[in-house]
């Protein structure tokens, strides 16, 4: 086995990757820096992010009130403290970007435009386009060429990481062309692999997006945090789960039911003007709207198509030429993808999963529970997204998140010295990873297909812990997780070459998929109430915060289920409220304002 | 989901060099539905029919990349290609042109990437702004001379559709090109001169022959041949302004 020595190495090259690598470079050019990813940097999944990225900016707006958003729209379940150190930080990272050449969209005097988002308050939305996380990843990529010191490990795929004396010591991983493995031995691991969203059925993300390094940091005891806290968003394409970003609304754009109906007003989120207002409507979050349209599929006000129930986003009154200047991508999408003309003609939408909120445990520094490992991006629980991420917070997220990320893993990096580390048991560990990695290349005694078990985890997922969730459904899909976990170990592969075997390395996303499903069942049978994303059916539908005001804590147990513990969240200036959007949320919001003011 | 009522033959040109000397092709017939696209076709025939066959895709949504190849002998990405324009088929299916395989469907990014990172695409700032100073101003129009240019998603179709690409690997090509126009034209940089090296070299622009056909497949309306032409404008006042006496020298 080879054996490559780093000072800090990186598991994931998208935005929260690429940030983290720059800030080592950045904190010290002489840290050597291994970047690895399963793709090359510019294919990450940040490129498909399409909306914008948050930020106060506008002289009106206010920290405060990107604060209170944030933890309202999370239904109290953020950690203050970072939610606090993440709006002051937000500007500033995106100024970052913009330095570095990010193609931002302006207004007529060259500054930056911002656009409103769903549940934010005053417009603070950065975007390029509808393109954001394409142009952010691009520029991130590229500007990180200028540093030498960032060794990039292309294609490269993380089967495992390396632990000794306490502490995180390095990765194994598989040079996909060849199918070698490689020791990175290294002082800090930097986890920034994304999200799980492939573990549904329907779902907005890339194929890539399968929880690697959530499973990763979970098998070495790491706890996965708030893991049954998974997005809808409500604008996606039937049949693939593609995103109709949410600035489609944040433009102006409508959710029509089959009567063309702006069925929202029903829900809590009205009055319906015909212009955008803020936190109202359309511009409400995530969570409630696609709430809206399950209650609107009950109620038999829906559209049936061959791809199953959908309401229409309506853009036409926005007509061609806005549509072609802010939305480009949406046009491109809607005429390529389903014939239809968003100029001329509603497009059929419906809801599919977007976002893990939950992730592995972090700080507010991004350390996790072990020693010398540190995660960023949707992979990571850093705890400003609570219950129910906000639209465009995530972009943010990356770039404050990722060098908070790169600074502290080279701090740590560098306090560690320049002492031999015990390379053989490290080899150790790799070797028995490679021996495990290679028996499952190698099998031919198995009988289940990759494809089908994934196929069964996805819909298992999609009926027990979709939008609403009940015990008996939840408690069915634990069942059906722990039995394709069992058959999971009689997979059988067509291809047993080297170079280039993706069935492989779909079979090992496989075991990270399942490990990381049977996280988020676990964690949401064991959430009795009703909060953000997790939403119940059957005598739990109010938020408990008498009793689970708290994270929830996954442990890994080898073969058997996880263990469902409980921690604090910080609370620092908001008390638990009402979430209420709309007029209503107005009000509320008026009352809370008046009670903080009365606490000083 | 309605039941599918046809199917189409879709040709894969396998290449597996651990098994084959040299590429053969291999036939698979696929249900069909009128949605679906030449990549959601290859993902049937590696769920439930041949889980051997070797291509890279993720986003789905001609984004991220990775699924450009040769589709009934056009450089096309499998995503955005859909089987119900094809039909009756057979749907012929191969690695990009002029690209090393690697294995299948894949070829080799490496000389794309090398091509990438020796054209200095970053901002090299015409003059210095601190974080607190905020963010340069540029103007809607000065964005516009660098959106189209700053869209190229790497996807390498650009490359396949090259006949002097093919003819000549060392050319920097279409797409590397593109981005190093954006940079140059971009209001905030002043790294044109570090970057004219590249492009007066015999493999920058002048290796370019005008065909076209690099814009005609840009899935991103790029238009990298019009990259190429200004900077061979730029490159000729280059050539022409070295002549001139430097003023104040």
């Amino acid at each position: 086995m080879q054996i490559v020595q780093a000072d800090v190495a990186i598991i994931g090259a998208g935005g929260g990757g690429l940030r983290a690598a720059i800030a080592v470079a950045e904190a010290d050019p002489k840290l050597r820096i291994a970047l690895v990813s399963k793709v090359y940097p510019m294919r990450s999944h940040t490129v498909a992010a399409e909306g914008g990225a948050a930020a106060v900016t506008q002289a009106h707006d206010s920290l405060e009130a990107h604060f209170h958003d944030t933890v309202a729209g999370g239904d109290w379940l953020c950690e203050q403290d970072v939610v606090e150190s993440f709006v002051a930080q937000a500007h500033e990272s995106l100024v970052q970007m913009e330095h570095w050449g990010c193609p931002w969209s302006r207004k007529a005097d060259g500054h930056v435009n911002v656009r409103a988002f769903g549940g934010m308050k005053i417009e603070r939305t950065w975007f390029a386009a509808d393109k954001t996380g394409f142009h952010m990843l691009h520029t991130l990529f590229q500007t990180s060429i200028k540093y030498p010191s960032i060794q990039r490990f292309d294609e490269y795929f993380c089967v495992d990481l390396v632990k000794d004396d306490g502490r995180v010591q390095g990765a194994v991983v598989i040079h996909i062309a060849t199918g070698e493995f490689t020791l990175i031995q290294a002082k800090a691991v930097i986890i920034a692999t994304g999200g799980a969203g492939r573990v549904f059925r329907e779902n907005t993300n890339g194929g890539i997006v399968t929880g690697d390094g959530m499973a990763l940091a979970y098998r070495h005891g790491v706890p996965l945090r708030d893991m049954e806290f998974v997005q809808y968003h409500p604008t996606c394409m039937p049949g693939t789960g593609l995103l109709f970003t949410e600035a489609c609304r944040g433009e102006g754009g409508f959710l029509l039911n089959n009567d063309g109906y702006r069925y929202l007003q029903d829900y809590g989120l009205g009055p319906a003007t015909p212009e955008p207002r803020n936190k109202a409507m359309e511009l409400g979050p995530r969570d409630r709207l696609s709430q809206a349209f399950w209650h609107e599929k009950q109620k038999g006000r829906t559209v049936k198509t061959r791809h199953g129930e959908v309401v229409h986003l309506d853009l036409r009154h926005l007509g061609e030429k806005k549509l072609r200047e802010r939305l480009p991508q949406i046009y491109e999408l809607a005429v390529e993808y389903l014939g239809v003309d968003p100029a001329k003609e509603p497009i059929p939408v419906l809801p599919a999963v977007h976002y893990t909120m939950g992730g592995i445990v972090a700080d507010g520094k991004t350390a996790s529970t072990l020693p010398g490992l540190y995660s960023v991006g949707e992979c990571s629980s850093v705890g400003i997204h609570g219950a129910n991420r906000l639209g465009s917070n995530s972009l943010t997220e990356l770039i404050v998140f990722g060098k908070i990320a790169g600074e502290e893993a080279a701090r740590f990096a560098k306090a560690q010295g320049t002492a031999t580390p015990p390379a053989a048991r490290l080899l150790e560990q790799a070797n028995a990873t490679q021996a495990a990695a290679q028996g499952l290349r190698a099998s031919t005694s198995g009988t289940e297909r990759v494809a089908t078990l994934r196929k069964e985890m996805a819909q298992t997922m999609e009926d027990g812990c979709g939008i609403y969730r009940t015990a008996v459904t939840m408690q069915q899909t634990c069942t059906k997780l722990a039995e394709l976990r069992q058959r999971y170990k009689s997979v059988k592969l067509d291809d047993h070459s080297h170079g280039w075997n993706t069935e492989w390395l779909l079979a090992i996303e496989l075991g990270y998929l399942l490990e990381v499903a049977e996280a988020m069942a676990h964690s949401a049978f064991n959430r009795r109430e009703s909060r953000g994303s997790h939403q119940r059916l059957d005598g739990f539908e109010a938020r408990d915060d008498v009793n689970f005001l708290q994270h929830s804590l996954a442990y890994f147990q080898g073969d058997g289920p996880p263990t469902i513990a409980y921690g604090p969240v910080k609370i620092t200036r908001s008390q638990p409220g009402t979430r209420a959007y709309g007029a209503a949320g107005e009000k509320a919001d008026a009352e809370q304002h008046a009670k903080e003011n009365a606490n000083g | 989901m309605a039941e599918p009522t046809q199917t189409i033959e879709i040709q894969v040109l396998r290449y597996r060099p651990e098994q084959e000397t040299e590429p053969v092709w291999q036939s698979y017939q696929v249900p069909f539905t009128e949605d679906m696209s030449v990549l959601q076709g290859l993902q049937y025939i590696k769920d439930e029919i041949d889980g051997s066959v070797s291509f890279r895709w993720s986003c789905r949504m001609a984004i991220c990349g990775s699924c450009g190849m040769m589709i009934n002998r056009k450089p096309s990405l499998s995503c955005q290609t859909f089987l119900r324009d094809l039909l009756p088929g057979p749907v012929k299916v191969e690695a990009l042109d002029h690209l090393p395989i690697e294995r299948d469907l894949v070829v080799s990014v490496e000389p794309f990437v090398k091509k990438l990172e020796s054209i200095k695409p970053y901002i090299i700032p015409k003059e210095a702004r601190a974080l607190s100073e905020g963010e340069y101003l540029q103007t809607p129009a000065q964005l516009e001379k660098i959106e189209q240019f700053s869209s190229c998603i790497n996807c390498m179709l650009c490359y396949a559709a090259c006949p002097q690409f093919g003819l000549n690997p060392e050319f920097t090509g279409p797409g590397v090109l593109a981005l190093l126009h954006r940079y140059n034209a971009d209001s905030r940089d002043g790294g044109r001169a570090e970057r004219m090296e590249i492009l007066n070299a015999e493999e920058g622009v002048w290796s370019c022959t005008a065909v076209g056909y690099c814009s005609e497949v840009c899935p991103k309306g790029v238009d990298p041949a019009n990259a190429v032409n200004q900077n061979k404008v730029n490159s000729a006042l280059d050539y022409f302004i070295r002549f001139l006496p430097k003023k104040g020298a």
